[in-house]
């Protein structure tokens, strides 16, 4: 298990790399905004990545509250940091693409509003991890994330009618689009997977590592309570 | 900026935010590591 | 069924007799209410135009404010108590003790919107142009959409540090949806234009959050 990762490694940074290449030169030049467009090749996948995790996270929570699984509380809390992390990018080069295309720097457009209020959603989540005392964390976060799937829903709906009702410039166009575009479009999501993948398996071995010391640090100071070293 | 320049900071902003997020993950790691060392020498139930 | 609704009716009882008997609470409310308005009367000039277009959103901004306020009042009684910790022993589902507390909350902020609502219209010379039933029913929906909400935060908060920033740190981004619909449903109203989907939205979100927070309050109040 432990030598697939190096080698895992090598070959998703292989394939980001030619994901990056596609993005900037293969992909042909979008007509109206020019090679701005290039950044939907990292927005989009980003977005799509930390859907992914948070759905990830929300099956992780469902299985903790179910069976109680120590592993199941590290892959909740994994997937919904990395999901962060990748909502954060979304969050960062939706902007530096509206700026040159709309003038604006934030729009209110549904999907960034949308992104925004799920970012919202997972760092309070976060936060609840970090500030509940370590034995009711995994219960507390694991409701927490119920609740949380399932606004989003919620989240969707209402952001979707009140664009209707106030419309506003839409970041990223809707339509059909360039069979190549969509072809890189999807290189750069594998790629973005596969790293993610990658980042989450690391975030959970330090995890996992973590607990076993302080598990360990627990015994040290039951067993020889006067003087173990802490 | 010219579109080309707001391109190289979105996806150079993009690395950054990853590497950063790397870089706790790292940190955290080798910080581990150490304490694991602590715990391995005598002197020291566990 | 009537063991669970004695004990919700009991535990609900409780709750409003002690705060009736601290005056404090009370007055502390009172003021509360009234500073809030005049505190936004100040920042959202009530004689532009702008801010009676506007006053939908203030009034709920107003009223999230004193939902926090009333909902980290509740549960830190009975930390004192150390209530909680009984009724976990006891045999008593949890469900009971969720809802009288729920209850309680939405009559506590319902009593601080009442108390701020006749100053928002007098200050911001509020007319309905809809149907003015419509305005109460929003209110009540969306009142208890922040109060189920905030009841079970506000219990997963109880051991957390720094508990007083958890509530509305947990609170608020769960809410956007239903406050989003709030705010749009009570301008569409005092516009008379129409508020259905936000209402129907409201309820949902309303059947949904109850539903769940019923059935995971149990947990959350075992989490060791």
């Amino acid at each position: 298990m432990k030598k697939a990762f190096p080698i895992l490694g090598v070959l998703t940074a292989v394939l980001l790399i030619y994901a990056l290449y596609m993005a900037l030169v293969w992909a042909p030049t979008e007509k109206t905004m020019g090679n701005v467009q290039r950044i939907f090749y990292y927005h989009v996948p980003s977005a799509w990545t930390a859907f992914i995790l948070f759905f990830v996270n929300f099956v992780a929570s469902v299985l903790y509250l179910i069976k109680r699984k120590p592993a199941a509380d590290i892959v909740a809390l994994v997937s919904a940091e990395v999901g962060v992390v990748f909502c954060t990018v979304v969050l960062v080069t939706g902007p530096i693409w509206a700026r040159p295309v709309w003038g604006i720097w934030w729009t209110w457009d549904m999907r960034l509003t949308s992104t925004l209020v799920l970012w919202l959603i997972y760092v309070s989540y976060l936060f609840l991890r970090r500030f509940s005392s370590s034995g009711q964390t995994p219960t507390l976060a694991a409701a927490l994330a119920v609740l949380g799937a399932l606004c989003v829903p919620f989240v969707y709906f209402s952001i979707w009618f009140f664009r209707t009702q106030h419309p506003q410039p839409v970041m990223g166009g809707g339509g059909s689009i360039d069979p190549r575009m969509l072809h890189v479009l999807l290189i750069n999501w594998l790629a973005f997977s596969c790293f993610a993948f990658l980042v989450c398996w690391s975030r959970y071995r330090l995890e996992k590592l973590q607990r076993d010391v302080d598990h360990a640090h627990a015994l040290a100071s039951l067993l020889d309570p006067r003087g173990s070293g802490r | 900026m010219s579109g080309n320049g707001y391109l190289f900071a979105a996806y150079a902003v993009t690395w950054i935010i990853h590497i950063a997020y790397l870089g706790t993950i790292v940190r955290r790691y080798s910080r581990l590591q150490r304490e694991i060392e602590e715990l391995k020498k005598p002197g020291v139930k566990s | 069924m009537s063991a669970p609704t004695g004990i919700t009716r009991a535990t609900l009882l409780k709750d409003l007799r002690l705060e009736w008997r601290s005056k404090d609470a009370i007055n502390s409310m009172l003021f509360f209410s009234l500073l809030v308005v005049v505190v936004f009367s100040f920042s959202f000039d009530p004689s532009a135009e702008e801010s009676r277009l506007i006053a939908g959103g203030l009034i709920w901004v107003a009223f999230l404010f004193a939902a926090v306020v009333a909902l980290n009042q509740t549960w830190a009684r009975e930390l004192r108590n150390q209530v909680l910790d009984a009724y976990r022993v006891s045999p008593a589902p949890a469900n009971s003790l969720f809802i009288a507390k729920t209850l309680g909350n939405f009559i506590f902020v319902t009593v601080l919107e009442a108390l701020m609502t006749p100053l928002f219209i007098v200050f911001y010379r509020l007319r309905a142009l809809g149907p003015a039933w419509q305005l109460l029913l929003v209110a009540v929906l969306g009142t208890w959409a922040l109060v189920v909400n905030g009841t079970f935060f506000a219990a997963m908060s109880l051991r957390t540090r720094s508990r007083e920033i958890m509530l509305p740190l947990l609170l608020f981004p769960i809410s956007i949806p239903a406050l989003l619909a709030m705010v749009q449903s009570t301008t569409a109203i005092l516009n008379g234009e129409g508020a259905r989907f936000w209402i129907v939205l409201l309820v949902t979100y309303d059947l949904v959050f109850t539903t769940v927070c019923l059935l995971l309050f149990e947990t959350v109040l075992n989490a060791e």
